[in-house]
């Protein structure tokens, strides 16, 4: 990858403690990456730390939640020309040395979208119970519907190439929930949807992700949800990924 | 079974005394411009609705009888529970479109300022600042946008997101 050519994208909301660190390990593993913190809305120093930290900092006037911080992120690198774009979260959950092996399948035009999963080898994470079910359910839908293993279909650990961004940066984009029916709509519009082992960490931040959607109440409101986004996203039209999206 | 010929006067006073009311009160807030007349339509046609069928006891009846209630007061609740509903979706589709489009603005304004941050620094003399590479990536972006005579940055005229099929017709 030459200068200008990937965005690492860092959706952040709330996250002054641990912003900085995954800047960092950004920096350090991709030196020629341009670094961008979309700040969500955050209520404490996020963006500071962040401009600080050397990463351009893009700041949402409220919080819009996880999707709508990502496609900001997509937007902004089919603006400006970019060819590769990976997204990383803020609490440090993932670790910025696997954007290689990403975007090793990007280059390679082996891949348009790169997930980095949990569960292709034994990488020691546990997540918490309601997390498993989730995961569990809709990988199975998501493996059922793509035909082909997703192990990993709620990670947010994702490198997309130009042609798979800029459909993201439309409005076609689930951005109030995007998670597993980001993995369905990929391959219903015709991407080449690939994973690669990754580690993740246990978040540093309870609030993780900022969806808080494996909290108490909400597992339920998260099956349903997604249930319907992928029943929907079935009923919807085929194709898209053949689109021009030079510019 | 009771048969009901008429409504009792009370009945009628009461339902054309609320018909005009509502009338009146949602060609005033139009008037005034607190409602949208885009918004406006629905309660005038509920209203008309309601003077009709209160002053013309014959279609009330004929109303009741088509659906197969009992009395002609259990029509106005049946058609009052459905009207509201309608409304309802009605509502949350409008609202799906309006979060929509302001997703995309809130998008565009960030990404705006921080062009706009980037431009006022230049205008201060700076040059792009050599630790921020975003900034230099947009510089270099920019300038080879100039050189081939392509469009370059897409900044402003990257086409409506609103996203919404009758956003032509916004009527202020």
């Amino acid at each position: 990858v030459r200068r200008g050519e990937l965005l690492v994208i860092i959706p952040a909301y709330n996250e002054e403690a641990n912003v900085a660190t995954v800047i960092r390990g950004v920096q350090q593993h991709l030196p020629l990456a341009d670094v961008m913190v979309i700040n969500d809305g955050s209520r404490d120093r996020t963006a500071r730390v962040a401009a600080q930290a050397g990463a351009e900092v893009v700041s949402l006037p409220f919080n819009m939640g996880y999707g709508t911080a990502l496609q900001t992120g997509y937007k902004y690198a089919k603006e400006n020309g970019y060819r590769f774009l990976a997204q990383v979260d803020a609490d440090g959950q993932h670790d910025p040395v696997y954007i290689l092996d990403m975007l090793a399948l990007l280059e390679g035009n082996q891949a348009d979208i790169v997930v980095g999963s949990r569960f292709l080898v034994d990488s020691g994470y546990r997540a918490p119970f309601a997390k498993r079910v989730g995961m569990l359910l809709f990988g199975s839908v998501a493996s059922w519907v793509t035909g082909q293993k997703v192990t990993d279909p709620t990670s947010g650990y994702q490198a997309l190439n130009r042609k798979a961004f800029c459909y993201c940066a439309e409005d076609v984009y689930p951005s109030d929930f995007a998670d597993a029916d980001v993995v369905i709509m990929f391959h219903r519009a015709g991407f080449r949807v690939r994973e690669v082992p990754v580690r993740m960490y246990p978040s540093a931040n309870k609030q993780s992700r900022y969806l808080n959607m494996y909290s108490f109440v909400t597992p339920f409101y998260y099956i349903f949800k997604m249930s319907l986004a992928v029943f929907v996203c079935l009923l919807r039209e085929r194709g898209g990924a053949e689109e021009d999206v030079d510019g | 079974m009771l048969m009901v010929d008429r409504m009792t006067p009370r009945q009628q006073i009461f339902a054309l005394v609320m018909s005009v009311a509502l009338l009146v009160f949602v060609v005033e807030m139009v008037r005034r411009r607190r409602l949208r007349e885009e918004y406006s339509w629905l309660w005038i046609l509920v209203a008309m609705a309601i003077l009709v069928l209160s002053a013309w006891f014959g279609l009330l009846k004929w109303l009741t009888n088509l659906i197969g209630a009992v009395t002609p007061v259990s029509t106005f609740f049946v058609f009052g529970i459905l009207f509201l509903v309608v409304v309802n979706v009605y509502f949350s589709i409008k609202v799906s479109t309006l979060t929509t489009q302001v997703k995309n603005l809130a998008q565009r304004l960030a990404i705006m300022s921080c062009y706009l941050q980037e431009l006022r620094e230049g205008h201060s003399g700076h040059p792009a600042d050599p630790a921020n590479p975003c900034q230099q990536r947009r510089a270099e972006y920019r300038n080879a946008g100039r050189s081939t005579g392509s469009a370059g940055p897409q900044v402003a005229a990257s086409g409506p997101e609103g996203g919404s099929p009758d956003q032509g017709k916004a009527k202020d």
